[in-house]
């Protein structure tokens, strides 16, 4: 559902929707029951998954079952203590394998710290997301072998990154795009209002895929806004789609959609992929001291992965015995993922002075020796006992 | 001296842009940004005809928005772009710290070498102008303070020639504070000389008594502090530092050997100023060389002060030969 469509509607006072019942503002394509939807509202969108095979859905089955178990291996290791922290996708699979997804391998993506499933679509190794997290690195993959920029944790940061990204893509007259993924919470940042003005101004190829999971770590989104965040982009200039962000198909629909504007020269595109943050904001972050139970539960029932379950079995997509393989495939991972973190060494003690720059600096050679002489008087007390 | 074919008499503000022009004429990829750069050539004109003759694309007018215009250099230069950004004045550029600091001078550190970002962030700095608020200001210090970037500041229009090349040949991210109250100093540029290294600072003047160490506006009150202390018989050895970071310590340590007295001058603060730091490391450098104090003289811990007052802030010829004569007093 595009802005226009909806301008005469009154906003409504809250943003939040915790209302029960259907939201008239989403597009959906399969129901929480797994049901497959056709109207009006979802005819804009309907072409872009006509043609998936029954391979593709089990596909995204697949990479959603599999980045909820690498993210429950990721929260177990923290409490083991083998990471410092971990930023939990779980429940927003679909808003990111849907997404995900829809990109082509010579777009650009632009994540926060949370979007290990768009890392996983993107093809960059599980293990990779972890070295930040463990303390071993600020980032340890090369953002160009898969179009997969650095997670940013200043929150907002890299909508202007996106954004300039796209511009160049415009004067090298290429048709990629880009997709600049940020949350409820990074909608009240002055950089990502920046990025919707410059964008807008120079028609840049970027699809802004806002993940609202309505919780930035305690405050609820209408601590952000009073307008539904996707109605943000009518002041700008450009459509704003309200999502269904537990509903892969549909996720994968309206990206799929926005990167064709941006593709044909129509520039931006807004997607709010209507979602929520199941578990905490970090393993650092208590829930349980700002937000209800009932909450959760309700929405428990929406759950990304059931419903393509569910429409998987009703069409008989998918049998037994691929269920039965993929948990097996999926213990493996969590496997795999667990050996290769305990295996990861702590960086030499003098990596922190490495690739500070490009082309060196007088004073970091000059603090290197220092502390390396440091280190050598050590040697040196040894050396005469 | 007669121009010639490689040398021209240029003012500083000319001559950067000449070397804007002739790095759009050698490299397809170096992009002008900013506010007013397109047709008005920006607030000081250093961007004049550059639109008209490189178009749209390449010099490009952009929103009011400076974190925007950093963190979209940021995105241009991930897709290869070396982007040139202007930001209009000294005291407009913090909408975009959050960018330079978090960002900018990050990038290459965090993806391990992965990441280059040569962008140049070209910033007016420094009073003398009789400007309003926010115009006249010296925040390298704010910068310099961060690792991962580079912070370089002509004196003279030959090196705002020959800097700001370098400065866009560089991979890493340099802020290039224009000295905004020299802007229309003459000087010799000769556009096929070899430039030294950028980060090296310059001997302008040979002395035995004391050091001045400046850069950037600085450079010419020295001179003129210089020559009136000459006419008392003091001979005084001028530092052109060029860059706050690096700072060319190796150099300032040779000079210092030599005269045994140092004073920095800058118009930022002193208050935790580069002159602080280089107080620091060069007493601890030539301890036993010293016979007196590095002193400083710069602006105070105050706001910068109304235009009618700034004469009183700045580091004056006086003011600086008033340290002079308490170094040498020593």
């Amino acid at each position: 559902m595009t802005v226009e469509s909806t301008a005469t509607r009154k906003p409504r006072r809250s943003a939040g929707s915790k209302a029960k019942g259907a939201d008239p503002d989403l597009v959906q394509l399969l129901t929480p029951e797994g049901k497959r939807v056709k109207n009006a509202k979802t005819a804009p969108y309907d072409k872009y998954v006509a043609g998936i095979t029954p391979d593709e859905l089990r596909g995204l089955y697949r990479d959603m079952v599999l980045t909820r178990r690498f993210d429950a291996e990721a929260t177990a290791l923290q409490r083991q203590g083998e990471l410092g922290l971990w930023a939990s996708l779980l429940g927003q699979e679909a808003a990111q394998i849907g997404s995900g997804r829809a990109t082509r391998e010579d777009d650009y993506v632009f994540p926060t710290y949370r979007e290990h499933g768009v890392a996983w679509c993107r093809g960059v190794d599980p293990t990779n997301l972890l070295g930040m997290f463990r303390g071993v690195n600020h980032g340890g993959w090369d953002p160009n072998t898969n179009n997969f920029h650095l997670y940013t944790i200043v929150i907002g940061s890299q909508t202007l990154h996106a954004t300039g990204y796209a511009m160049g893509v415009t004067m090298d007259g290429a048709d990629s795009a880009v997709v600049a993924y940020f949350g409820d919470g990074a909608s009240s940042q002055g950089d990502v209002a920046e990025s919707f003005t410059f964008s807008a101004v120079y028609n840049a190829p970027v699809v802004f895929f806002c993940q609202n999971n309505q919780w930035a770590i305690s405050e609820p989104t209408e601590k952000q806004t009073r307008v539904p965040l996707y109605q943000r982009a009518q002041g700008y200039g450009f459509p704003g789609v309200r999502v269904d962000g537990n509903d892969v198909l549909a996720c994968l629909a309206v990206t799929k959609w926005a990167l064709e504007r941006a593709r044909s020269g129509e520039g931006p595109t807004l997607v709010e992929a209507y979602t929520y943050r199941m578990g905490a904001h970090t393993t650092s972050d208590d829930p349980t001291k700002y937000r209800a139970d009932e909450e959760r539960e309700s929405w428990e029932a929406k759950d990304p992965i059931l419903r393509l379950r569910r429409y998987l079995e009703a069409s008989n997509h998918a049998d037994e015995g691929f269920f039965a393989e993929l948990e097996t495939e999926s213990e493996a991972l969590g496997r795999r993922v667990r050996e290769a973190v305990r295996a990861m060494p702590d960086p030499d003690r003098f990596a922190l002075f490495e690739h500070v720059y490009a082309d060196g600096h007088a004073l970091v050679d000059e603090e290197r020796a220092q502390f390396a002489a440091y280190q050598a008087s050590f040697a040196d007390e040894e050396g005469g006992k | 001296m007669a121009e010639t074919a490689t040398t021209k008499n240029l003012p500083l503000a000319k001559a950067i842009n000449e070397s804007l022009r002739a790095a759009l004429e050698s490299d397809p990829k170096v992009l002008i940004m900013g506010e007013d750069v397109g047709k008005l050539g920006g607030v000081f004109r250093v961007t004049d005809g550059l639109q008209k003759d490189f178009g749209e694309s390449r010099v490009v007018d952009t929103p009011l928005a400076e974190s925007g215009i950093v963190g979209t250099a940021i995105g241009l230069a991930l897709r290869g772009y070396r982007p040139v950004v202007e930001i209009q004045f000294d005291g407009f550029v913090f909408p975009a710290y959050d960018q330079i600091v978090t960002q900018l001078a990050k990038m290459h550190a965090r993806s391990l070498g992965k990441v280059k970002l040569p962008i140049v962030v070209r910033i007016p700095y420094g009073g003398g102008i009789g400007a309003v608020e926010h115009h006249s200001e010296s925040p390298e210090a704010l910068f310099a303070h961060v690792a991962g970037l580079k912070i370089v500041s002509p004196s003279n229009a030959s090196d705002a020639y020959w800097m700001m090349q370098q400065a866009i040949q560089s991979d890493d991210p340099v802020i290039f504070f224009e000295p905004k109250r020299r802007y229309w100093d003459k000087g010799e540029v000769n556009t096929e000389a070899i430039p030294g290294p950028l980060h090296k600072a310059r001997v302008v003047r040979e002395g035995t008594a004391l050091t001045l160490a400046a850069y950037g506006p600085m450079v010419k009150l020295c001179q003129e502090v210089a020559d009136a202390a000459a006419e008392e018989g003091k001979s005084l050895e001028i530092l052109d530092l060029r860059s706050v970071s690096p700072l060319d310590f190796d150099a300032i340590q040779a000079s210092v050997e030599k005269t045994r007295r140092l004073v920095v001058v800058h118009e930022a603060p002193v208050f935790f100023g580069s002159g602080a730091e280089i107080a620091a490391r060069i007493t601890e450098r030539c301890f036993y060389h010293l016979e007196a104090p590095v002193l400083r003289v710069g602006g105070y811990h105050a706001p910068y002060p109304p235009a009618r007052l700034e004469e009183e802030y700045l580091p004056s010829l006086d003011r600086v030969l008033d340290a002079v004569d308490r170094a040498l007093a020593y």
